[in-house]
């Protein structure tokens, strides 16, 4: 999924405080499932709001929405009937979902309430940790399943540095060494040999060194 | 002979090689470079020039590259895939060839979290291994990394790190074989405390043959008192100082821990001579460099080979 943390209160604060009403837009993906951008977050962050600004005494009126999807237009349409109702969108989705909102209604001051973070899964409850960096030319399969890409500091495809200590990486003890793992894995399966083909340099245009990415299916295109 | 290294000329002689280390300054005074680099006049076969060690701004790599061939000393570049790309790390490879700097280092670099710009962007276009190969190209195809031709290759001896203390320990001479694969000719280890760790790796090494493919040149950084061997234990990511060399630092008062240190280090030199496999010794004395003449006199390494010396007559 793609995880996000909420914004520091004051930061969002900076954000609405020269409207008098604003719509709060959460989204029913990613954000939902690490707990930062869904409909509870959504009542939660519009009501800290509200009691905000009406102990400051400039009232702020808060409409609650929370779309299934906040990047696919087909959703991001639905906030039609509320967008007149309001001076500008408070998005709680990821980045994607912020630019489609913007997108889609070209007059309307759309702030971000969450900063996004990385693509990851769910470690343990309440922890999330970064798995894929969407370098576009997948990897995985040469290395047990562990991307040295997202999970090894030096983004090394030929590694470990020498840096790795009981199986922890240097810049902090409570970081895994994505090559440990990688190893570990490799010996599990019975593929150590695999380990000694060297990883030829990474041609960067599908993660993104072409600028922006995009997919087209033909067959999928109307 | 692959180039015109001084020390590719004397590992091949088979004599042991003995290089060093001059970390640029934190500021733009030639005069500090100059000075340092002095010291170690006569007693190596190359001095490397860091690059942005600890991840801190420095003087960069080539300018002081260039400052010590112009003084008639046998400068080795250090190169990490840290802070540049593969366009950058090609055309500073040219510009130090063209200077007449024809040895160097590849490394990855210690991460910006342990220096003064935690806040960077790393770079990382390739890794260590993929630079050696990158290399290696430039020099026996005499193609960039893109594939294209190049109008005057450089033609460089190409070293890297190699750490035995690191974990996992049982994939360390895999590591390096992956090295050797990539076209490597000498090796710089980190420093050694721990000899019989060392001396695991050098047989698990010799078991694969590397040995007879790259030169080894063990990593020697005398101690200056019981507080450096301490920090170098706990704090230096991948570093093995055993519990008794901790202690034998401690043991002396603390007006004799220096001497103790050169000891220790002149003992470990000894030992290792007789190691197969170990070409040479690469003397890290940080920020102590003016030890390093005493260091090799007293190593039995003097005189250096007479080719490490022509260069300074011919300035």
């Amino acid at each position: 999924m793609i995880t996000a943390e909420r914004k520091p209160m004051e930061e969002l604060i900076r954000c609405v405080k020269p409207y008098r009403s604003i719509l709060l837009a959460g989204c029913n993906e990613c954000v939902t499932v690490c707990a930062a951008g869904g409909r509870k977050e959504v009542g939660v962050l519009a009501s800290a709001l509200k009691m905000h600004f009406m102990k400051a005494g400039q009232p702020l009126e808060v409409q609650e929405i929370t779309l299934e999807r906040q990047c696919d237009p087909e959703y991001v349409d639905q906030l039609v009937s509320n967008i007149d109702q309001v001076d500008a969108v408070l998005s709680m989705a990821c980045g994607c979902g912020v630019q489609e909102v913007a997108r889609r209604y070209p007059n309307k001051p759309v702030f971000p309430a969450l900063n996004t973070k990385f693509m990851g899964a769910s470690e343990r409850q309440g922890v999330w940790a970064e798995r894929c960096q969407g370098c576009g030319d997948c990897v995985l399969g040469y290395t047990g399943g562990v991307c040295p890409v997202a999970r090894c500091s030096k983004q090394l495809f030929n590694g470990p540095c020498g840096g790795s200590s009981n199986g922890k990486c240097e810049i902090d003890p409570s970081v895994d060494c994505a090559w440990q793992l990688i190893w570990d894995r490799l010996k599990a399966l019975g593929m150590t040999e695999s380990y000694e083909e060297n990883l030829p340099a990474k041609d960067w245009r599908p993660g993104g060194g072409g600028g922006p990415r995009r997919i087209i299916r033909e067959d999928m295109v109307i | 002979m692959k180039t015109a290294s001084t020390l590719e000329k004397i590992l091949a002689s088979g004599d042991l090689a003995v290089t060093s280390e001059c970390g640029p300054p934190r500021g733009s005074s030639a005069h500090k470079v100059k000075e340092k680099a002095e010291l170690l006049r006569g007693c190596v076969d190359g001095v490397n020039v860091t690059d942005n060690q600890t991840a801190m701004v420095r003087m960069s790599s080539l300018a002081a590259c260039i400052l010590l061939k112009q003084m008639g000393l046998n400068p080795i570049l250090q190169m990490v895939t840290r802070d540049r790309n593969r366009l950058a790390m090609q055309s500073d490879i040219l510009g130090a060839y063209a200077h007449g700097i024809d040895t160097m280092l590849c490394l990855s670099g210690d991460h910006p979290h342990f220096g003064d710009h935690p806040m960077a962007a790393t770079v990382h276009d390739i890794d260590s291994i993929q630079m050696i190969q990158m290399v290696a190209g430039m020099r026996d195809e005499e193609l960039f990394q893109g594939g294209e031709k190049i109008d005057g290759p450089p033609k460089m001896f190409i070293g890297a790190a190699a750490n035995p203390f690191a974990d996992p320990f049982e994939l360390r001479v895999s590591r390096l074989a992956k090295k050797v694969k990539a076209g490597v000719d000498f090796i710089q280890t980190q420093c050694i405390y721990n000899l019989d760790k060392f001396e695991q790796w050098m047989a698990g090494v010799r078991d694969r043959g590397l040995h007879e493919k790259v030169h080894i040149l063990a990593g020697i950084t005398p101690m200056k008192s019981v507080g450096m061997a301490r920090y170098m234990k706990n704090r230096v990511p991948g570093m093995d100082v055993p519990d008794a060399v901790v202690k034998r630092m401690g043991g002396v008062p603390k007006d004799k821990q220096a001497e103790e240190g050169i000891k220790i280090c002149l003992e470990t030199i000894e030992r290792l001579k007789g190691v197969e496999g170990v070409r040479g010794f690469h003397l890290m004395a940080i920020e102590w460099e003016q030890k390093v003449p005493e260091i090799v006199e007293r190593a039995g390494l003097l005189p250096r080979p007479e080719s490490a010396n022509e260069a300074v007559q011919n300035i």
